[in-house]
């Protein structure tokens, strides 16, 4: 019976010892009986939990564990230790919603079964009577669980078993989510952050055009989703774009608003026209898209089709699917396994080369607005998925405001919330069948940005911590803010269930407010302490003279330009129908000479120029670049572990300056000799300097495992040594004689 | 051309030019054979061909391009050059391609018309000349360089200190002068640290039985547990397993000198084949039935000429342009971080087994003064906080490598133009990555930075300084280089504040335990890839840090300023003034 801890496809591994018999346990068990619960959130209802189930602890070398209760509830799956939790002083990094040992429902991702040694995957529908021995649950956070079944009783054991498959796995409808029974329980507490715009009512959006000085119009015609139920219920469209032609095609073509540039040029999306409407008029229209669009500054616009270069959203499924397999590590030996080719592995699952691919094209945008002030229109089928990606690296590239925590909040709120990114597809929120429209979009935003963090450090208010952290968010089913397809999904969630309860309008809490997740000390991780925060008089002087824009490669001459190569338009109307007959835009606008080649000299260029971090930001998009964003996937794996080490390190020596500073701030503060100048330097944030105070050794991957105990013992790849190298032959024949020979 | 008033016009050329060249601290005081020819073309793989004027001084090669803005530069010492190939003869216009490939990664290339007098000599024959001393019957350039630095770097590792600094000698460990007059072993120093128990008599009997006469000796003590890091090279057994009874009774000595521990653990740092393949030319490794209560362990690592061909295939792959799609897999196949892997879990195993283990080790790998010194310098720094500083890594240089008989000169090939000597290899280079490795992975806790690291290895090909010049210390004490050369840590030490990490910590008894995760080891592109201009840093980070310390150091003062000014007015009571903070500027703050 016990060696059936040893599951998992490699039999090599140490095996599970235990130094008490089952019969032992059953009996040290039975008497006390007592289940025990989590802390319930308010709406949470347990559906099933079984006891004792042991869990292996992975950061443990020899397979052992600890028993407890497993449940499952409406929000999670649960593990609670039998033995008495110990008071943990340091933890600084508490998640509110769900502990260590939780995985709240949206976030597992693969279930696995040990049946008689082998590891097999589950799948809704093949749901056997027989339950395995062991279950092996994948996040879609990286964490792994490895649960072990044999010390339950048998009727119990089916049942766990058999009710995590169906919450985690059977399609469900939308109503069953926990949001839904969350929201009711709270409500009116729960206030809108203050900060955050969410880009549903028409004050945000001309707050935002009246921002970055944008001339467009904001369109109120959809307010009540009459033009389509994929746009927002307001946006803004070129001034140009005449009252009829908003409504003739159901809101498809539409050239949306995403962000000004200070020249005047701006940046547009727009979904494709269906495919049939070949007709004159579909052209026609589009032709005046196009006018109208041109028409926001210098008659010039660039039509940018993403699908034609950058890979589809089954192509970053693909590539995700495969990346992620790299870091849900069972065991030690498939960690020491895997490390052999983790180079090649990596190259392989193409991951990051669609990050590079997204940058590089983002940076190709920006190119166009910065050094050409052409206005941009990116295009794509639905106009919600790379358009997203793209239009929102752009802002992040060209706005300081977006790296900023609030600018970058809104940023997503505007271009993915509100831009009706379909979450609730492409994250299969509701585990449909139908993976077609799986997609980790959102995150491979998130993967972009992280890029330009790395590389941009001081540029960015906020932290690699932050993007781990909202990556995870989007897993967390309480919140509303990554829940639906569209601004009208949500809206009639909200109708149909008012209709049901009496308790008042729904609110969904926004993922925003994060004082649900985290406490204030833990919400300051959040903050780059290197941030290069931009002096109040700089703003004032900025504002008074205009000056020009540092990174301004060329001004344009004459206020009809025509660019060469890029613009067409002005009286070309011939050439337009051509293009417009061709579905391609992109293909006519680019020059000939490959874009990597264009983008480099842009990059160069930009790089000899004096470092303004409030100003043009660009990525460097060589190979080498291109880091992987360890904090996220190598968090959870104990091998990975670098103890004392790690930029926790850095980040705590930064946290106990910065305390210095203040203190020292502080006391010229008292002394009254700082008065009015400190005002403005009154931030909001304090580094925690209780992160300064505890253990120096904090693993690398602090905040996150940090309640977990990793051993002081180094890591050393075990047997593993001689196996790493003979495969392949080293060097040439030569200098293996002169091995022999030279006794070197 | 040549003559006095030329080398005049050419040095101040030069130091008016490279003043703006950040990465170059020489001042270079001689010039003979100066010689320069206008009309040069480089072809710089980023930039594209650039037509300028090339200077070749005995020390360096100089090319400036005017017709750009801003101006390029290049200047490089010679010493980098380890070939000089000239590509195409005669093209119809008579120009003549040359190819520098240099041990920096770079290659260079120019087109040059030569001087129509065939008496007279083109720039590049003056170079190649200059390039390769050795060959040509010239010193190296190290020999006439006389700048005076405030700091004399030769001062830095004094081997009875640094023992005593340890608590050497001990009641179990003596420092043995039989190799005074480096009779017993001719690449080791004059001080070794042997067990007391072993006599001078016996040591001799072992140097025979030991590689090279390299005997075991101790590296390093641990000032609690007295475990002891060894090092040796391989013994001579052979095919018959010849035995030395007092080869044995010094390990036995060796294990029996720290009362923690009934074992002792050899490192051959060779992989198993290896070790067995030294059998046939009379070495191989301990055997577990004379070694009572020793366990021998390989740890895989390779030999040079490995190294060196791993080093050329990273050549290859980031330089001059990198297959951006296809990096990740291209740098795998080069093998370099895996080899870097394999030192640093070397490392890692003999310190585990000495921090945790409280158990000593000896180390050897063919000869003991490559991957030997590799694995010693290793754990040390991972054991002793002291290394992590920046006199205690030059003395952990000086001492493991440089006195213990690195064969600096071979390996590297100083002035040397036989650029396929099989005895050239990136040794030293490595373990500098490996340190690099262990500076990202723990960044707050070395004393030295990046550029510090960088620049040991400019000047490990340079030339200009003696550290890193001969293969020994006699030929160090016959060549008299602490006399007629220049240390580089006369440089660095003079120089501290540039060199130093702001934000160290030193935390004396921590010990650094790197992951070896090939996960965690990065290539380090500010070394291999910092000719490409796309990967340098716009601003380096710990610019930042700098000034996040500056801001801390002004608002001491300033709070001192102010505590001295109220009790001033406190004992004075006078009225009150205007603020003397007033006229300040808000503090920029970086939160």
């Amino acid at each position: 019976m016990l060696s059936l801890g040893s599951g998992g496809a490699k039999s090599t591994k140490p095996s599970f010892v235990s130094y008490v018999t089952p019969e032992e346990i059953k009996s040290e068990k039975e008497p006390q009986k007592k289940e025990r619960h989590p802390n319930l959130l308010p709406g949470e209802v347990v559906f099933c939990s079984t006891n004792p189930i042991l869990k292996y602890t992975q950061d443990d070398i020899s397979q052992r564990g600890i028993f407890g209760t497993l449940l499952c509830t409406n929000f999670r799956v649960s593990f609670i230790s039998d033995e008495t939790p110990q008071e943990e002083p340091t933890q600084h990094f508490k998640n509110k919603l769900y502990g260590e040992n939780d995985i709240p429902l949206m976030c597992v991702d693969c279930l696995y079964g040990v049946y008689d040694e082998k590891k097999k995957l589950i799948t809704g529908g093949m749901l056997k009577n027989k339950y395995p021995s062991k279950m092996i649950i994948h996040c879609k956070d990286l964490r792994v669980f490895q649960f072990c079944l044999t010390f339950t009783k048998e009727e119990e054991a089916k049942k766990i078993f058999q009710g995590i498959v169906h919450h985690c796995l059977e399609p469900k409808s939308l109503k069953c989510v926990f949001a839904f029974s969350y929201a009711n329980t709270k409500g009116p507490e729960m206030q809108r952050t203050q900060r955050t715009l969410m880009f549903d009512s028409q004050e945000d959006w001309s707050q935002e055009m009246k921002r970055t000085k944008g001339n467009c119009r904001i369109v109120t015609e959809n307010q009540n989703f009459e033009l389509s139920e994929r746009l927002p219920k307001y946006f803004i469209i070129p001034a140009a774009v005449s009252d009829d032609d908003l409504s003739k095609f159901p809101g498809k073509g539409l050239p949306i608003w995403c962000w000004s540039h200070h020249s005047g040029c701006a940046l547009f999306k727009a979904s494709s026209l269906p495919v049939t409407q070949e007709d004159g008029v579909a052209q026609a229209w589009m032709e005046r898209m196009l006018h109208a669009v041109a028409q926001t500054h210098l008659y010039s616009v660039k039509i940018e089709d993403l699908l034609e270069t950058l890979p589809n959203i089954q192509d970053i499924q693909q590539s995700y699917t495969k990346f992620k397999q790299f870091f849900l590590i069972d065991n030690s030996t498939d960690f020491w396994m895997s490390d052999v080719k983790w180079f090649s592995s990596l190259e392989n699952t193409g991951w990051l080369d669609i990050i590079r691919q997204c940058l590089q094209k983002a940076v190709e945008v920006v190119e166009c607005l910065e050094k050409e002030n052409t206005n941009v229109l990116i295009t794509e089928e639905e106009g919600s998925d790379l358009c997203c990606v793209i239009s929102s690296l752009v802002q992040i590239m060209m706005d300081p405001h977006c790296r900023t925590l609030t600018g970058f909040q809104n940023l997503v709120q505007k271009e993915w919330v509100a831009g009706c990114h379909a979450f609730l597809d492409r994250c299969n929120h509701l585990h449909q069948k139908d993976k077609e429209c799986q997609s980790p979009v959102f995150l491979l935003f998130l993967e972009c940005v992280w890029q330009l963090v790395q590389q941009h450090s001081p540029a960015f208010q906020f932290s690699e911590t932050y993007l781990t952290v909202l990556s995870d968010s989007i897993h967390v089913p309480a919140f509303g803010t990554f829940l639906f397809n569209s601004a009208f999904q949500r809206e009639s969630c909200l109708k149909a269930t008012l209709q049901h309860s009496q308790r008042g309008p729904l609110s969904w809490p926004a993922v925003w407010d994060w004082s649900m997740q985290f406490d204030c000390k833990a919400q300051e991780l959040f903050i780059n302490p290197l941030y290069a925060e931009k002096l109040k008089q700089e703003k004032v002087l900025r504002k008074v003279p205009r000056i020009k824009h540092q990174r301004q490669l060329s001004l344009p001459s004459s206020a009809f330009k025509t660019p060469p190569k890029k613009g067409f338009f002005k009286d070309e109307a011939e050439s337009l129908k051509k293009m417009l007959r061709v579905k391609r835009f992109s293909r006519w606008m680019v020059p000939p000479d490959s874009p990597a080649v264009a983008t480099r000299q842009f990059y160069e260029a930009w790089q000899q120029k004096p470092l303004d971090y409030h100003g043009l930001l660009l990525p460097c998009l060589d190979g080498p670049a291109m880091r992987l964003w360890m904090q996220r996937y190598l968090r959870w794996t104990p091998e990975a572990q670098i103890l004392g080490g790690g930029s926790v390190a850095i980040t705590s020596k930064l946290a106990e300056l910065l305390g210095e500073v203040r203190a020292l701030q502080r006391e010229l503060a008292q002394k009254g000799w700082w008065d009015s100048m400190g005002e403005g330097h009154h931030r909001p944030q304090t580094m925690s300097l209780a992160l300064v105070r505890t253990s120096l050794r904090l693993s690398s991957y602090f905040p996150f495992a940090a309640s977990r105990n990793w051993s002081f013992k180094p890591v050393i790849p075990t047997g593993l040594l001689q196996s790493l190298m003979v495969t392949d032959k080293l060097a040439s024949q030569e200098d293996e004689t002169n091995e022999v020979i030279s006794l070197v | 051309p040549k003559g006095a008033g030329n080398a005049e016009r050419g040095k101040r050329y030069i130091s008016k030019h490279s003043a703006t060249c950040c990465e170059c601290f020489v001042f270079v005081c001689l010039f003979i054979g100066y010689t320069a020819a206008k009309d040069v073309t480089y072809i710089c793989p980023f930039v594209g061909a650039l037509r300028g004027i090339l200077t070749v001084t005995n020390y360096r090669l100089f090319f400036r391009c005017i017709n750009r803005e801003p101006a390029f530069l290049l200047d490089l010492p010679l010493g980098v050059i380890s070939k000089v190939d000239k590509i195409g003869g005669a093209s119809s216009r008579g120009d003549v391609s040359y190819g520098l490939v240099c041990k920096d990664m770079r290659n260079l290339r120019f087109v040059y018309k030569p001087p129509e007098d065939s008496l007279q000599k083109s720039a590049f024959d003056v170079l190649t000349k200059f390039a390769f001393p050795n060959s040509n019957n010239l010193p190296l350039f190290a020999f006439e360089y006389d700048q005076v630095f405030p700091e004399n770097g030769w001062k830095v590792y004094d081997a009875l200190a640094e023992y005593k600094r340890q608590g050497l000698p001990n009641e179990s460990w003596r420092i043995s002068k039989v190799n005074d007059h480096y009779e017993l072993c001719d690449s080791y120093p004059a001080s070794l640290v042997v067990p007391v128990t072993i006599t001078d008599e016996e040591l001799r009997r072992v140097a025979a039985f030991r590689a090279k006469g390299r005997i075991p000796v101790l590296s390093w003590i641990h000032p609690e547990s007295q475990a002891a890091v060894v090092r040796s090279s391989q013994p001579m057994s052979g095919v018959s397993g010849k035995r030395c009874k007092e080869d044995e009774k010094l390990l036995q000595a060796i294990m029996d000198a720290n009362a923690q521990s009934h074992k002792l653990f050899i490192f051959d740092a060779r992989p198993s084949v290896n070790a067995a393949a030294n059998k046939m030319k009379g070495g191989g490794c301990e055997s577990e039935d004379a070694y009572q209560n020793a366990e021998l362990v390989f740890l895989d690592i390779h030999n040079i000429h490995v190294m060196r061909e791993s080093l050329r295939k990273l050549r290859e792959v980031v330089y001059p342009n990198i297959e951006d799609s296809h990096w990740l897999s291209n740098l795998e196949s080069t093998h370099w971080l895996e080899h870097i892997k394999l030192i640093l879990a070397g490392a890692l195993r003999m310190a585990d087994k000495v921090e945790s283990g409280r158990t000593s080790v000896v180390v050897h790998c063919s000869d003991g003064w490559d991957r030997t010194a590799q694995l010693t310098s290793l754990t040390m720094i991972m054991l002793d906080a002291h290394y992590r500083t920046v006199t205690g890594f030059q003395t952990l240089i000086d001492k493991e490598w440089v006195s213990f008989g690195h064969r600096f000169q071979q390996r590297v090939g100083h002035g040397d133009q036989n650029h396929t000597d099989a005895d050239r290899s990136p040794i030293f280079l490595q373990f500098i990555d490996c340190v690099w490795q262990m500076t990202q992975q723990f960044p707050a806790a070395f004393e030295f930075n990046e550029y510090f690291l960088i620049t040991v290895l400019d000047h490990l090909y340079s030339c200009l300084f003696g550290t890193f010049l001969c293969n020994s210390e006699q030929q160090r004490v016959r060549e008299e280089l602490s006399k007629r050369t220049v240390s580089l840590w006369s440089l660095v030490n003079s120089q501290l504040e540039e060199f130093v990490n702001p934000l160290y910590v030193h935390y004396s008894s921590h010990v650094l335990l790197p992951s070896v995760s090939i996960r965690h080891l990065q290539l380090w592109l500010t070394y291999y890839i910092r000719w490409n201009p796309r990967m340098r840093p716009q601003e380096p980070v710990h610019q930042r840090y700098k000034e996040l310390l500056a801001k801390r150091a002004e608002l001491q003062k300033r709070v001192e300023e102010l505590q001295r000014d109220v009790a001033n007015r406190a004992s004075v009571s006078s009225e009150r003034a205007g603020s003397p903070t007033r006229s300040i500027t808000p503090v920029q703050t970086f939160v």
